[in-house]
């Protein structure tokens, strides 16, 4: 176990310093120059160049790297034009919104994490649900429902059920109010009315695959033979299908609902843009709009480390689920 | 007959009568078994014999009410004990599931559940059958099994889990957990076929041991001659979900009478000889159940067919007393 931690460890720190690299030189790939974006009238050529100076853009590109990484672990001073002295873990000063990077980060962070926690709770709950009630009542029309729910699902995109739930919700029946964040500390009453929108929205997208993968899983599971000896052994149904082929079931969609809900962290843009919520998600469109190279090194990194932090995660609950798995 | 209770120690536990089982397929109507009938009393052995597709394990399924009543359709008598299950809902064949009759399969791997620890995979069959049995009752008891079938050091086996234990030792359990409610009948499908031959000795052995101790029916499905001529007392040869011949283990393999059964022990190697002269194949492959051949279903592998073969299926006559075949022409191979 201990073991396990540190190999995973070494592996993402290499997994998310590839990955740093690779944000960086696309970045300077980009076809626009970062410092016309940053002022927009009376430029005149020798004051951008300034900029270009301070910003340290004239400098070689892996003195720049070597800066922005010094920067994350020990901090670096930026100059005046930018904040001054950034502590560790600097990411960083935006060129465009005059806010070090981190602070931009504490603030849309926590709303990305709000739409999709629940979202991914109420969609896992949804989804084996209506996957495992449809295997059990397979040729029936629960089944024929719940298949026609996942596929109606699946097909429409976010932007239109978003559009759809805003219409009904907000402007016509007038339950709730304009999709906004409220931190759940200050008023989690607000904070849920705020985005449950969302929340159905990625639950119905998302719900949908699970159910079709969970109905799957779940008719393979019962023609198992385990499954025949636990009714040979006489138990009953709800024991044979709860005890014996659930677990087994739901042991493959561990691995797919990890991946999934650490996608989703690294940012919902849809969903975001759909409700006019400010996340992370929109905050790195942004940033690649703007050429705001510290904002886009900060949000693909943070995603990076969603998704290699499920990764583990997955392997764990793996390892809890399957005695067979041995981590190492 | 039905619900006739009162059975006396004479009577056979199990009893089949004219047992037909069809599933409704999208290919057509798959007939897997057509007319079957046998009898096992406590203490004896039946081996039921035939290749894949004869209708043996579907046979054996049937017995404990394992099939899908939506897809499989099952008409005759199987009485358990003098109780017809067919046709009984499944809530009271289930009582006697793993009570009454248990049932052994041949891939312990895969029959056992990976994710429960071995003991308490038996723990809770015993339990089901026990409800006011207490955890460490069950307990008690499971390390008593594992120890009776074998198993060494059994209390720290039962905490480990299937994929922990040897082929052998994982069919032992499996039998410690057909045998925890001490059932009169118990069914094992090919117990041995999975399993190296060494261990297949034991096994047997085994299985011939608890019976004496237990007092149990026994049917033996297989495929393997040799198996069946070790523990069964009499023998079911099956070929297209029909009986061809029926007897005790001697008439049966020293005095076969079906071509399909002379077939069957001609294509098992024996160690006297010349091996490659005495193994003769049976040529073609086995029947489909969907459009089984007309008359005599083996009639187009067998050499001694004649007209009324393919026009009409044989039925099953007492060539001796006791043994049954299913042939037009009995004993021509011989």
């Amino acid at each position: 176990m201990g073991r396990f931690l540190i190999k995973r460890l070494l592996s993402a720190m290499l997994t998310l310093f590839a990955v740093s690299v690779l944000a960086f030189l696309m970045f300077f790939a980009l076809p626009r120059d970062p410092v016309t974006g940053m002022c927009p009238k009376n430029c005149n050529p020798e004051r951008l160049e300034r900029v270009r100076q301070e910003l340290g853009l004239r400098d070689p590109k892996i003195e720049q790297y070597a800066a922005y990484m010094k920067g994350i672990f020990v901090g670096r001073d930026l100059g005046s034009a930018q904040g001054g002295r950034c502590d560790a873990p600097c990411l960083g000063y935006s060129y465009v919104n005059s806010e070090a990077v981190t602070d931009t980060l504490a603030r849309v962070l926590p709303v990305t994490l709000s739409i999709v926690i629940p979202a991914a709770i109420l969609w896992l709950a949804l989804g084996v649900g209506l996957g495992m009630l449809s295997a059990l009542k397979r040729g029936t029309w629960v089944d024929r429902l719940a298949i026609g729910f996942s596929l109606t699902g699946a097909s429409l995109q976010l932007y239109f059920t978003g559009a759809v739930l805003l219409i009904v919700f907000v402007y016509q029946l007038k339950l709730l109010p304009n999709p906004h964040y409220t931190s759940i500390f200050d008023d989690p009453l607000d904070w849920a009315k705020g985005l449950v929108l969302a929340w159905v929205a990625l639950a119905f997208l998302f719900s949908a695959i699970y159910a079709r993968l969970a109905r799957a899983q779940m008719l393979e599971t019962l023609s198992e033979d385990f499954v025949r000896t636990a009714r040979a052994k006489g138990l009953a149904k709800r024991t044979v299908y709860g005890r014996h082929a659930l677990r087994a079931a739901v042991t493959p969609l561990v691995t797919i609902a990890g991946l999934d809900v650490g996608a989703a962290l690294g940012g919902t843009v849809i969903t975001e843009t759909t409700f006019g919520i400010q996340g992370l998600g929109r905050t790195a469109v942004y940033a690649v709009r703007g050429g705001d190279l510290p904002m886009i090194m900060a949000t693909v990194l943070i995603a990076a480390v969603f998704v290699v932090l499920a990764n583990v995660v997955v392997d764990l609950l793996y390892a809890a689920i399957d005695p067979r798995v041995r981590l190492g | 007959m039905r619900g006739a209770v009162g059975l006396t120690a004479a009577d056979p536990y199990l009893q089949v009568r004219d047992l037909r089982v069809r599933f409704a397929t999208e290919d057509g109507v798959v007939r897997a078994v057509n007319g079957v009938s046998f009898a096992v009393e406590r203490g004896r052995t039946l081996g039921i014999v035939g290749e894949s597709g004869s209708g043996k394990s579907v046979t054996s399924l049937a017995v404990l009410g394992l099939h899908d009543p939506k897809r499989a359709t099952i008409t005759g008598e199987i009485l358990v004990g003098g109780r017809d299950i067919v046709g009984r809902p499944d809530e009271e064949v289930r009582r006697l599931r793993g009570r009454d009759m248990a049932m052994i399969f041949q891939d312990p791997l895969s029959a056992l559940h990976p994710y429960y620890p071995v003991g308490r995979q038996i723990a809770e069959a015993y339990r089901v059958h026990h409800p006011r049995a207490g955890r460490a009752e069950a307990r008690e008891r499971t390390v008593q099994m594992l120890d009776r079938v074998g198993i060494p050091q059994p209390a720290r086996r039962a905490r480990q889990y299937p994929h922990e234990f040897s082929g052998g030792m994982r069919q032992r359990a499996m039998i410690a957990m057909a045998l925890v409610n001490d059932p009169d009948l118990l069914i094992a499908d090919e117990p041995t076929t999975a399993l190296d031959v060494t261990v297949q000795a034991q096994i047997l052995d085994l299985l011939e041991g608890l019976q004496k101790e237990f007092n149990s029916a026994i049917v033996l499905i297989t495929h393997d001659l040799g198996v069946v001529s070790q523990v069964a007392d009499d023998v079911l040869v099956m070929y297209g979900g029909r009986a061809v011949e029926h007897g005790s283990v001697e008439q049966v393999l020293r005095r076969p009478q079906h071509p399909y059964t002379w077939g069957l022990l001609a294509s098992v190697p024996s160690l006297r000889g010349d091996a490659a002269a005495d193994l003769v194949p049976i040529p073609g492959s086995p029947p489909s159940l969907i459009h089984l051949p007309s008359g005599c279903a083996f009639h187009p592998r067998c050499p001694y067919a004649d007209e009324r073969s393919r026009t009409e299926v044989p039925e099953l006559r007492p060539v001796a007393e006791g043994h049954l075949v299913a042939c037009h022409r009995p004993g021509v191979a011989a």
